[in-house]
Formats: C-alpha cells, sequence, structure tokens
C-alpha cells in the first residue's frame, strides 16, 4: 500500500431503505471530490456478489489502499467489507464504513438536510479513512483443555463432551458429588423414567473417564487468562491447584425458590405443606402426612414464580410438568385421594408434555385455575383459600397435603462467579448469553460459554442440548488451535507514560501492567479487549486506541462541525 | 372478605378492561364492602393493586354524588368539624382532663398526632391516657395539639373523597410546617400509614423530613435504650391481633411484639393467622360506618373465637378501630368471661 491515498466511496441505496430517503447519487458526486477520493459509486446493495465484486474490480484497476461503504451498521456488514478487501490484497483495517442507514435514513422523514446528513457522513468517514494504519491480525495458541464449573446434568454432559472429543477436561463441583439437583428426583416427565436409571451411567462413565479429573468439594477461587489460554485456581480443601484450560463452560445451576418467603402458605410452620422437592424425598417410601395416608391433596403451581412481587417476573418452565407428574404419582400410591391442582396458566410446551398433562387429568387429577391466596390452619388439616377465576367465586379446599411448586432462582453463588470470570447477568439473575437468539451459549467474554439453569430455567432435555451445544462451541478453538485476536487494542507512547497505573484501574479485562524494568506501563494485547477506558483514564495522554487514534477521531468530529455544507438552521417546528 | 360478600376485585378489574368507561357502577353496593386491608394487593403476585382500583371506583361515586347516608355524614362532619364523628372541634383536647400534657412547640422531640376516635371516644381515651403516663415515664418530650389538631383524612380518602382529602393535607401540612414538625407519632396506624404512605405524595413532598412512626415503634424504642421499664408483672396469657395498617400495609409486627415480650410474667401466644396473615377486624375503609351488604358474618367475631381458642385471656391490639371491633365482637358472643380487648399501651401500663 502506497503512502499517498487512493480511496474508493461505495454509497449502498441498500434497496429502498436509504435510496428512498437520501439522494445517494448526490452523496457519491460529492463524496468523489473530497481530498484523496479516487472513485466514488453507488449501486442498489453494496453487500451483495456484485456490489463486493465492484470493489474489488476497483482496487485491482484503480490501485484503491483505502475503502469507505456508506451503508448499515459496522455490526451489520463490516466483517463483510473486511473481508472483501482482504480478499483483493488490502490491509482489512484499511476500512471505515458510514452509518447512513439506522443513522440517517431510518430515523429521518425525507428532506434535502437527510442528504447533507448523509454526506457529512461520508465525509467524516474518508477524513478517517486516510488516516487509518495497516494493522496485522495476530493468532495466540490454544490450550487444547476445557474446564467445567458445576457437575450437575449440565456439566456433566459437556464434560464428557469435550473428554470424548479427547481433550483433557477439568471439571470442578461444589458438593461431595457429582450429580446436582437431578439426584434428589425420583423419575422424570413425561416419561416416568427413573431418574437414577438415567443418570448413573453418566457418572460412572464421567468419573472413570480417562479425560475427565474430577474436583469435588472444590470450587473456583481466582481466574486469569483468556481465550484459549486461562488459568484457573481450583481450591479442594486447603489445596489450591492451577488448572490451565483453552475454554470454560460455566454449568452453575440454579437454586430452588425459597417458600418461606411468601408467608401466607405456612411453609415451616404446617408439616402439611411441603415444595416439589420436599415431595420426591415423601414419595420415594410411603407417602403419608402424620403417619397417616393423605386422602385430600393440594398442589400450588407459580411459587416464586412469575411472581415480580418477590423478585421472579420469569416463568420457571418445569414446574407445570414437575406437579403434573406429581400428581400422577398420587394417583398411582393413593388411587381413592382427592388431588387439585390450583394453577394461573398450565404450560406444557414440550414434545410430549400436553398428552402427559392430559392424561394426569384423565386419571381425575382437578385442575383449578386460580392461585391460592392462603393456607389456615383447620383441625388436623389445613385449608386453602383460592379463587376459582373460572367460577368466578371464592373456594377453600382442606386439605392433608399441600404441594408448592417452588420456581428456579438464580444461584446464591451467581455474584461471586459472575465477578471472577467477568460475566454478565440478565435482569432475571441468571447468567447473560451474549445474544439471545443467535448466540445462546456464548457469553460476551471469549471462550467462555453456558450450560443449564445458570443461564436461566430449563428442563433436563434442554438442559443436555444447551450442554451439548456450549461443548460443541468450545470444541471450535480447541480444534482449531489458535484463536485470532483483533488487532485495534491500546498503544502506550512510553515517552509519555510516567507509569501512574490510572489506566491499570481502569481496565476491566486486567490487561495493563507496569513494566519492572522501564517503569512504564505495558499493554498485554491479547487481553486487550479495545475498549478504550484506559485511553480516557490517562492523564498524560500516553494512551490511544489503534483504529480509533486521537488524530483519527478528531479529524472525524473536525469533518462534521467544519464541513464545507452549510446546513439551513434546524427548525424549532416539528418537521411534518 | 371473600367469604361474606360478593365483591370480586379480579372480577372487577376484568370488566373494567373490558368495559372501559362504560363501566356501570350503578347497584354494585359491594363496592362499599371493602375494608382496605390490603390483603389483595400483598398477595397479588403481578403487583396489580386492587384496592386502588377499589378506592378509584368509590372516588367515581362519590364524584356523582350517589353515597350511603352514613358516608356523607362522616365526609360533611369531617368537612365541618374536621372529624367524622361531628363532635365539637374545641372539645378535641378535653380527653387529656387532669393530665399534664403539653401543647406542642417548636424545639420539642415529638408532635403526638392524637386522633380522632382516642380524641372523642371514651373507650379509646383511655389508650391515649395509657400512652400519656407510659411516654411522661420514660421522659419522652412531646406535646399534642388539642383543638388545632384535625383529622388525618385517612378514612376519607379510603372513602373516595379525594378533593377533600387532598384539601385536608394541604391545611395539615401548613400546621405542622408552622409549627416546626420533626418528628410525630401517632395512635392509630391508619393516621400512621396516611402521614407515612399517602401525604408524602398529595403533598409536594413538603413533609419530606418529618420522620412519622407509630406509637408502638416509640414504646419499643424507649424500652431498648432502658427509658421505659416494667416493673409489675402482668401474668396473663395474651394473643396480638395485627392491625392491617401497622402489619400488611407496613411491615410493622415485631415493634408491638417487642413491647409485649418485655413485660414481665405475660405469656404472648399466636393464633394462626398472625403477621402478614392477619385476618381484618372490618373497621378499615370507612367500614367504622358502613355496615355492609352482609352485616350478618362479622369477621371480627370469628377474629375473637380464634383469639379464644389459643387459650388467651387477652386479646391485645394497637389499633383505635380494632379495639372497638373487637370488643364489641367480644360482646357479641357474650364472652366478656373468657377473652378482654385491650390496646398495647393500656397493658403496659399496668405493667408499669
Amino acid at each position: 500500500m502506497g503512502n499517498t491515498p487512493r480511496v474508493g466511496v461505495y454509497i449502498c441505496h441498500c434497496g429502498i431503505n436509504i435510496a428512498a430517503t437520501v439522494d445517494v447519487a448526490a452523496v457519491a458526486a460529492y463524496a468523489s471530490n473530497l481530498p484523496g477520493v479516487v472513485i466514488s459509486r453507488d449501486y442498489t446493495y453494496m453487500c451483495s456478489d456484485p456490489g463486493q465484486a465492484m470493489i474489488k474490480d476497483d482496487i485491482a484497476r484503480l490501485n484503491l489502499n483505502r475503502v469507505v461503504v456508506a451503508s448499515c451498521s459496522p455490526l451489520m456488514h463490516e466483517p463483510t467489507f473486511r473481508a472483501c478487501i482482504a480478499s483483493a490484497g488490502l490491509n482489512p483495517y484499511c476500512f471505515e464504513m458510514a452509518n447512513i442507514r439506522e443513522q440517517c435514513s431510518w430515523v429521518h422523514p425525507q428532506s434535502e438536510r437527510v442528504t447533507h446528513k448523509a454526506m457529512q457522513l461520508v465525509a467524516s468517514a474518508v477524513a478517517k479513512v486516510v488516516r487509518l494504519e495497516e494493522l496485522q491480525l495476530r493468532h495466540v495458541p490454544v490450550t487444547p483443555a476445557a474446564l467445567v464449573i458445576g457437575g450437575g446434568i449440565a456439566g456433566i454432559q459437556a464434560a464428557l463432551d469435550f473428554g470424548d472429543a479427547g481433550f483433557d477436561t477439568t471439571l470442578v463441583e461444589r458438593a461431595a458429588q457429582l450429580g446436582g439437583h437431578l439426584v434428589q428426583w425420583q423419575r422424570t416427565f413425561p416419561t416416568l423414567q427413573p431418574v437414577a436409571e438415567m443418570l448413573q451411567p453418566l457418572l460412572e462413565r464421567t468419573m472413570q473417564h480417562p479425560h475427565i479429573s474430577v474436583f469435588t468439594e472444590a470450587e473456583l477461587v481466582n481466574m486469569q487468562g483468556y481465550i484459549g489460554n486461562f488459568l484457573a485456581d481450583i481450591k479442594q480443601g486447603e489445596q489450591v491447584t492451577q488448572v490451565p484450560a483453552g475454554v470454560i463452560v460455566v454449568a452453575t445451576g440454579f437454586e430452588a425458590f425459597d417458600a418461606h418467603l411468601k408467608p401466607e402458605f405456612g411453609y415451616g410452620v404446617y408439616p402439611q405443606v411441603i415444595t416439589t422437592l420436599d415431595f420426591e424425598r415423601l414419595a420415594a417410601g410411603e407417602l403419608t402426612v402424620n403417619g397417616h395416608k393423605p386422602q385430600k391433596v393440594a398442589f400450588i403451581q407459580c411459587v416464586g414464580s412469575r411472581d415480580p412481587s418477590c423478585g421472579h417476573s420469569y416463568c420457571s418452565r418445569v414446574c407445570c410438568m414437575v406437579t403434573a407428574k406429581q400428581a400422577y404419582t398420587v394417583r398411582e400410591q393413593l388411587p381413592d385421594a382427592e388431588i387439585t391442582v390450583f394453577y394461573m396458566d398450565v404450560r406444557a410446551f414440550g414434545k410430549g408434555f400436553e398428552e402427559f398433562y392430559d392424561r394426569v387429568r384423565e386419571e381425575g387429577v382437578l385442575y383449578r385455575r386460580g392461585n391460592p391466596s392462603e393456607i389456615n390452619r383447620r383441625g388436623e388439616r389445613v385449608v386453602v383459600r383460592a379463587e376459582d377465576t373460572l367460577l368466578g367465586e371464592p373456594i377453600e379446599l382442606e386439605a392433608d397435603l399441600v404441594i408448592l411448586a417452588v420456581g428456579m432462582t438464580p444461584r446464591a453463588s451467581a455474584p461471586a462467579i459472575s465477578s471472577l470470570l467477568k460475566l454478565a447477568r440478565s435482569p432475571d439473575g441468571f447468567f447473560m448469553e451474549a445474544h439471545p437468539k443467535l448466540r445462546p451459549v456464548d457469553t460476551a467474554i471469549a471462550g467462555v460459554f453456558l450450560a443449564g439453569t445458570c443461564q436461566g430455567p430449563k428442563d433436563v432435555t434442554e438442559t443436555i442440548a444447551q450442554a451439548r451445544a456450549a461443548a460443541a462451541a468450545g470444541m471450535i478453538p480447541l480444534l482449531r488451535g489458535q484463536v485470532q485476536v483483533d488487532a485495534a487494542t491500546a498503544r502506550i507512547d512510553e515517552e509519555l507514560c510516567s507509569g501512574c497505573g490510572q489506566c491499570a484501574r481502569a481496565c476491566s479485562f486486567e490487561a495493563l501492567s507496569l513494566h519492572p524494568v522501564t517503569g512504564v506501563m505495558r499493554v498485554n494485547s491479547v487481553l486487550c479487549q479495545g475498549c478504550g477506558a484506559c485511553a480516557a483514564a490517562c492523564p498524560s495522554g500516553a494512551i490511544d486506541l489503534r483504529q480509533y487514534r486521537f488524530a483519527q477521531i478528531l479529524a472525524q468530529v473536525d469533518e462534521l462541525v467544519a464541513s464545507e455544507i452549510r446546513l439551513p438552521a434546524p427548525s424549532l417546528q416539528p418537521v411534518s | 372478605m371473600a367469604i361474606k360478600t360478593r365483591l370480586n376485585p379480579r372480577n372487577l378489574i376484568y370488566r373494567l378492561l373490558v368495559a372501559g368507561n362504560g363501566f356501570d357502577l350503578e347497584g354494585r353496593e359491594e363496592i362499599w364492602d371493602c375494608t382496605t386491608c390490603g390483603t389483595c394487593t400483598s398477595r397479588c403476585p403481578k403487583q396489580v393493586d386492587p384496592m386502588a382500583m377499589m378506592i378509584a371506583l368509590r372516588s367515581a361515586i362519590v364524584e356523582k354524588g350517589r353515597v350511603h347516608p352514613n358516608v356523607k355524614a362522616a365526609l360533611e362532619n369531617t368537612f365541618k368539624y374536621s372529624n367524622p364523628l361531628g363532635m365539637p372541634r374545641e372539645e378535641r383536647g378535653q380527653w387529656t382532663q387532669s393530665l399534664q400534657v403539653k401543647t406542642f412547640a417548636e424545639g420539642m422531640d415529638y408532635l403526638y398526632f392524637v386522633g380522632c376516635t382516642p380524641s372523642y371516644d371514651t373507650r379509646v381515651q383511655k389508650v391515649a391516657h395509657a400512652l400519656v403516663k407510659l411516654l411522661q415515664s420514660a421522659g419522652v418530650d412531646f406535646g399534642i395539639l388539642g383543638a388545632d389538631e384535625a383529622c388525618c383524612g385517612s378514612e376519607i380518602r379510603r372513602l373516595g373523597e379525594a378533593g377533600l382529602f387532598e384539601m385536608m393535607v394541604e391545611e395539615n401540612l401548613e400546621l405542622y410546617n408552622g409549627r416546626g414538625v420533626q418528628k410525630m407519632f401517632t395512635t392509630s396506624p391508619h393516621c400512621f400509614n396516611t402521614f407515612r404512605n399517602d401525604y408524602a405524595v398529595t403533598g409536594n413532598g413538603a413533609k419530606s423530613g418529618t420522620q412519622i412512626q407509630h406509637y408502638t415503634q416509640v414504646l419499643a424504642e424507649q424500652l431498648s435504650t432502658g427509658k421505659l421499664g416494667f416493673s409489675k408483672e402482668v401474668s396473663q396469657v395474651v394473643t396480638y391481633h395485627d392491625p392491617c395498617y401497622l402489619g400488611k400495609h407496613n411491615g410493622i409486627f415485631d415493634e408491638p411484639r417487642s413491647v409485649l415480650k418485655s413485660i414481665p410474667g405475660l405469656t404472648l401466644v399466636e393464633m394462626d393467622r398472625s403477621r402478614e396473615k392477619s385476618l381484618c377486624c372490618e373497621g378499615g375503609g370507612g367500614r367504622m360506618w358502613l355496615e355492609g351488604t352482609n352485616p350478618g358474618v362479622r369477621l371480627a367475631q370469628m377474629r375473637v373465637r380464634e383469639a379464644v381458642e389459643t387459650g388467651a385471656q387477652i386479646l391485645a391490639t394497637a389499633c383505635p378501630f380494632c379495639l372497638l371491633t373487637l370488643d364489641e365482637a367480644v360482646k357479641h358472643l357474650n364472652a366478656q368471661d373468657k377473652i378482654q380487648v385491650k390496646d398495647i399501651a393500656e397493658i403496659a401500663l399496668e405493667a408499669l
């Protein structure tokens, strides 16, 4: 690439998304006169194959060394166009996008001023692109090993997949045994398969697996490194072991909602009131309350779920079917018992769920719509008070046994794990995935993946699916053996740096440290995520960010504020 | 309530949603059954606040002027005499009788807001007397407003007279701010609640610096600092009825119990329905002046039966309305030999 900028500018119509509002031909004509611009064109879809071919042809024919595309958000197509110019032999960082769709055509009604704004945005991008430097994409090697945090069904499955693929895997579990919540359950829904039959082979295979090391009664106490090169400190008793890993799967699970927080139900006060978890223990033997077989059994749904009054607005997704299964269990054990389920809505969304729900009702389990307001004592029994909202009548139901379907809540340890791994949490308190649809097992931290209920309530099927997805996603860097690292990282001018360390305090990724010999700060460009916090914090102006250097940004700003285009003064009247 | 009235807040809300402004309030007498106990609001998982809707529906009825003569009288009395009972305002301070109760002046620690019922009702006056003696023994620096005190407006707001309530808030705030009130406490949980929760909203934040307490909180504080102490035994079994406006509305469950527990010899037993599950006595929401659609069944009587079942000799409460409704229920049930209804202040005075 020569030193003299030779810029190609491409104005995209985006069908009518831009062209209906912006005079694209006028913008292209305007851009052709900007300093450094050799060619300027407009086209229907720049991201299409012919659009990209046009750019490549121009690079070859006109010896372009820099490219501006004025189209949509860089989040959408910056990777597309960078790859395009790279394939034509240019450095991918000699590229700039002007967003004339989200920041222009989509947000303004059609007028001459919209075209003027598009021109300014393009001029600004050109001012930056002529100042951009070639940056080199770098690759770092990956430790071919995985770390899985949490030994419930999600963690077990993820560890097995990594191990079966031949990667050494460390599985860390806080409890004394693997298996998580699932070991407390007798049977699964809707198939009624015994849990032990399902879980036992998985547990045995995990314990004996040549590629899986299991740490029980252990927890993660420290974490450093980055994708491909994590170093985790695992504390087991007094001993701390440092475990290297290329990728991490977080599978820390959930906690059951504490039914004491709904005092109106009298959990912990009345022995007749238990939770779905208590029921599993009770039903493992003979189903009795105070030494008697219960004749009247009531289930209450949505205890601690769909309930913003106790901070859990979400649906816990499993309770409807857990209750259906347990009601079925009661029917099996007590053919004459009266069984009533109080519900708000029944959510039987999974494969075979609705069929199972129908079957349970056919077995004589009465579903009554309306969640109870209160449980009181009445002699040897309790009385459940509710409104049957289909009848529109208040009802009282005496019961020998009431089972509260408690929902799933984030683990109390979630904040600690979140700060160790820098994981974001969604408003519900569960760990947040990188994208709710497109990246449901990734996190914002490269190389860290989520599996199971630590990300949100799930049943076993969904948990296994997510665990296998997380393992598969984690295996991509492990199999490639190296990861690409973005080049747009911080750089330090050692002449200006005084080594004060304010940048290190501003950095969320521990990418900055004091050089012991030179006494100035240095950047670990693999850890650096290019956020720019250090550049803002530096009192000496010694740090700037590649691809966003002060001179580049200021040139962009200058162009926006001192453009030759003089816009008409903004009207105070709302634009019709 | 649901067991004795056809009042169905959920059904009303749904009808309002469906019919919107065309919703016809005519003939829906059950709207006046609501005691504003707040249970619906506290139980609703979706935070709908049906109680606020009940008050809004009453406002719509009051605006059209179609109200029960008793409601009309309570509203007019409050407008004319600054109390819903229709008692002369100049007699408001006469309950103090021989007690040396100071008139509030700037610089005093507390304003004691007595309230309408404790000022005029001979039964509840005893509670105010007891409280004054307790606080004087603890050396608490407080004063009252006497004839200058005016109704807090709690029941007026709950009867739906939003305009009158706003006027009362304005006048009261002017009075308190003018007198330099920094901290105040009340006899009634109803007054306490309206000062704490309604005035802050209606009063343009003018009173935001004032600390509002219920008297049980003040007593609990005085006991914990050792300024108040009990010397006599009260060897009785006592059960405590949580007033809705202290418990469910404001989460104050422990202070009243801590006062009772610090009385020597006293055994506190709990009813099944206690704390968040306390059963309303039916005295709130203007129901002191309205019988409701089904006067045959009375919650206060159910409550007294529950109290008797615990084996308690005293049914304690901390609210003038609860005191009166429960007392009346004991008489109706001819249970005077089994149980007595007393305010916490009265029991505490026995131990002084």
